[in-house]
């Protein structure tokens, strides 16, 4: 039955009549994902592509169709707040793929979130996928093949080459989320894995990682006294220069660096099995399983 | 992004941010002028003449001296100063070229504290560090003695609350006055770091004067890069000359480019799979000359832009094209590498490995073109082929 999405989600497009936002829409219309609503402020009343309602608000979309999911691609400036919409109107699951929202806005989401049931996937992130049921988001969903590996990464392109790899090895994937790269964003690592840990239909995971901050290391531990089914990594980064990348502070506030060698270490030391390139992460998984 | 000390200052005086008194000036002229105007205003005999660049460690260069003997002495530091490459452990072994300098009054230093607000991506909160250890390098403080670095987290909804700022001024070994002018300060750098949209504010030394006086000795500012599109007056206080011009072309159109050491070209899609691609090049013994991301939905020209700056550097000696197609269309990117070598030429060897969205008409393109490609098959195949074409052209 996989994590978070599946045949029966019910999906709204906030933005749905924008370049991205129409053509992904399209692309997951394709795969067999129910869209049943659009919402683009003051287009409410028109329909997408003859089929799909679009509304004025998150909260009509919500009222009319049943729609529990929302996929965002609105421009950075009004992404924040097509967020706490999307919460506020009852979404369950929020998936923002927009690139380039400002942190203070991110930050003030998060802790707007607290204590409500809404999750969120992103931004800046590819989405998520159940293959063979549900894409939301903008993976090329051919590549992908049904399964029981689970997949979780903070880098879009790394993991279609992920599950490329894991696909042409035979092995399918029972959901893939790619929960981003921003400092500050929805679900991290350990809130996927704690689902893929339940879900009687993963059998093991693939944890892609890059460097900076400190959710490897935390999902390392995490791992370590929980994590029940087998674990491989890539970490993304081991020959960036530093400094490049990461301020001066920063680094301090997390109590390391955040380099690639400490979070594979730490993964290490949890039990995980870490590929050395990036070609062999299929490979590494594989051998995991026998 | 980042700006210059004497911008910090400007924008710390706006909120109330003590600072002492300064002007920037670019000639020696200037500087002894500055100099007058700033001893007849203070009555403090004493001036400091400060390098502007974008790099912390400026004083060990030697970005950083004190004129004890009148304006005729700031002039003269300033000539030396001015012109030179100022090398510092930020800037790298090139150093950054001085063309601004920042001219301040001199202050009776009682005791030098550590300042600073920061995005703390773990907490998802603004952090607030402070430490009596001010200037000193504070990544050692924090790796010799975390315990003397101070931390409170801000509720965003809230805001820096008086108390959480009177226990760091307490925790500094602040007087009862003293904490008063520090919660003002701090409370004006907050309002500042979440107005102005900083990733980084840090003041290294705050310092308290022999008077009691607390104020910001330093200033160094970091912009959120994503706030870009609600502050239109960054663009006047972007320095072009402290960026790599190559990175500044390369975000003109679009593009994520960085430079590094290395001899091997690499033009990827996203950023995982760049850094990833640069860390299988190395695992195989070759250098990247750069960490190119085109991004997911580049369109020809934006290719043909990118692969431009490959060929054009003298430094490359080899290109790995590595491509996972998923948004970005694999014939948009062999259409751009031909348009673009049918311009430049391409007198390197070219490794390709495309994958992904129309990866058939994508390989179709590239084999009519009759340029000399070397077909890859998958990342390690890709990076093993380029590195072995380099380094047998260097042999």
């Amino acid at each position: 039955m996989a994590i978070l999405v599946g045949k029966e989600t019910r999906v709204l497009v906030q933005g749905i009549t924008g370049d991205a936002g129409s053509f992904h829409a399209r692309q997951c219309i394709e795969y067999g994902t129910q869209v049943v609503a659009g919402v683009t402020p003051g287009r409410g009343g028109e329909t997408f592509d003859g089929k799909v309602p679009v509304f004025n608000t998150v909260a009509q979309a919500v009222r009319e169709t049943g729609a529990d999911t929302s996929l965002i691609f609105v421009p950075p400036v009004g992404a924040a707040d097509a967020i706490l919409e999307a919460a506020d109107a009852g979404c369950q699951l929020v998936v923002c793929i927009t690139e380039g929202i400002p942190v203070m806005d991110m930050i003030k989401v998060r802790k707007w979130l607290e204590g409500r049931s809404t999750k969120l996937i992103g931004p800046n992130c590819p989405g998520i996928i159940t293959p063979g049921a549900c894409k939301i988001g903008i993976m090329p969903g051919h590549i992908h093949k049904p399964g029981n590996i689970g997949v979780v990464s903070k880098s879009g392109t790394l993991t279609y080459e992920a599950v490329g790899q894991l696909t042409a090895l035979g092995i399918g994937q029972s959901t893939c989320v790619g929960i981003g790269g921003d400092p500050v964003a929805g679900l991290d690592f350990i809130d996927v894995l704690e689902l893929f840990n339940a879900d009687p239909d993963t059998h093991g995971v693939i944890l892609i990682g890059e460097i900076g901050g400190q959710a490897e290391e935390r999902a390392a531990e995490w791992i370590a006294a929980n994590m029940k089914k087998p674990v491989a990594a890539f970490i993304a980064g081991t020959t960036a220069p530093p400094g490049k990348r990461m301020g001066h502070a920063g680094a301090i506030i997390s109590g390391g660096q955040g380099t690639a060698k400490e979070k594979i270490a730490a993964l290490e030391k949890a039990g995980v099995k870490v590929a050395k390139t990036p070609a062999d992460m299929g490979t590494t998984l594989a051998s995991l399983l026998k | 992004m980042k700006i210059h000390e004497y911008q910090a200052k400007q924008l710390f005086s706006r909120y109330g941010v003590p600072i002492p008194k300064g002007y920037p000036v670019t000639t020696a002229e200037e500087a002894e002028a500055a100099a007058q105007r700033l001893i007849d205003e203070t009555q403090i005999p004493v001036v400091v003449v400060k390098a502007q660049i974008h790099a912390g460690g400026r004083g060990k260069g030697g970005g950083v001296k004190l004129a004890k003997n009148g304006p005729g002495e700031a002039r003269e530091l300033s000539q030396k100063m001015l012109g030179m490459q100022l090398v510092t452990h930020q800037t790298g072994p090139e150093g950054q070229t001085v063309r601004q300098l920042y001219i301040e009054q001199g202050l009776d230093i009682a005791r030098e504290l550590y300042l600073a607000l920061v995005v703390d991506r773990d907490a998802r909160r603004i952090a607030v560090m402070a430490s009596t250890e001010g200037g000193m390098d504070i990544e050692e403080v924090a790796a010799k003695t975390p315990e003397k670095i101070h931390k409170v987290h801000v509720d965003p909804v809230v805001g820096l609350a008086a108390y959480q700022a009177r226990a760091l001024g307490f925790e500094l070994g602040l007087t009862k006055d003293q904490v008063g002018k520090f919660v003002r300060l701090l409370t004006n750098l907050y309002k500042l770091f979440v107005e102005q949209d900083c990733s980084l504010c840090e003041i290294n030394p705050l310092i308290v004067t022999k008077g009691g006086d607390i104020v910001a000795l330093d200033a160094k500012i970091n912009f959120d890069d994503n706030a870009e599109i609600r502050h239109r007056e960054w663009a006047e206080l972007r320095d072009v000359h402290e960026e790599d011009p190559v990175e500044l072309e390369a975000k003109a159109s679009g593009l994520s480019y960085v430079s590094l050491d290395g001899d091997i070209g690499c033009l990827v899609n996203g950023a995982g799979l760049a850094m990833s691609t640069m860390d299988i090049i190395q695992f195989y013994g070759g250098k990247p000359a750069n960490f190119l991301d085109v991004g997911g939905g580049a369109n020809q020209e934006q290719v043909k832009k990118a692969f431009s700056m490959i060929l054009s550097s003298p430094k490359v000696k080899g290109i790995f094209v590595n491509i996972f197609g998923g948004i970005m269309k694999c014939d948009v990117i062999a259409a751009g590498i031909i348009a673009a070598t049918k311009e430049l030429g391409l007198k390197v060897p070219l490794v390709v490995r495309l994958e992904g969205t129309n990866v058939e008409l994508g390989r179709k393109l590239l084999a009519e073109s009759g340029l000399q490609i070397q077909p890859a098959v998958g990342m390690a195949d890709g990076a093993q082929k380029i590195v072995a074409a380099v380094s047998g052209k260097g042999a």
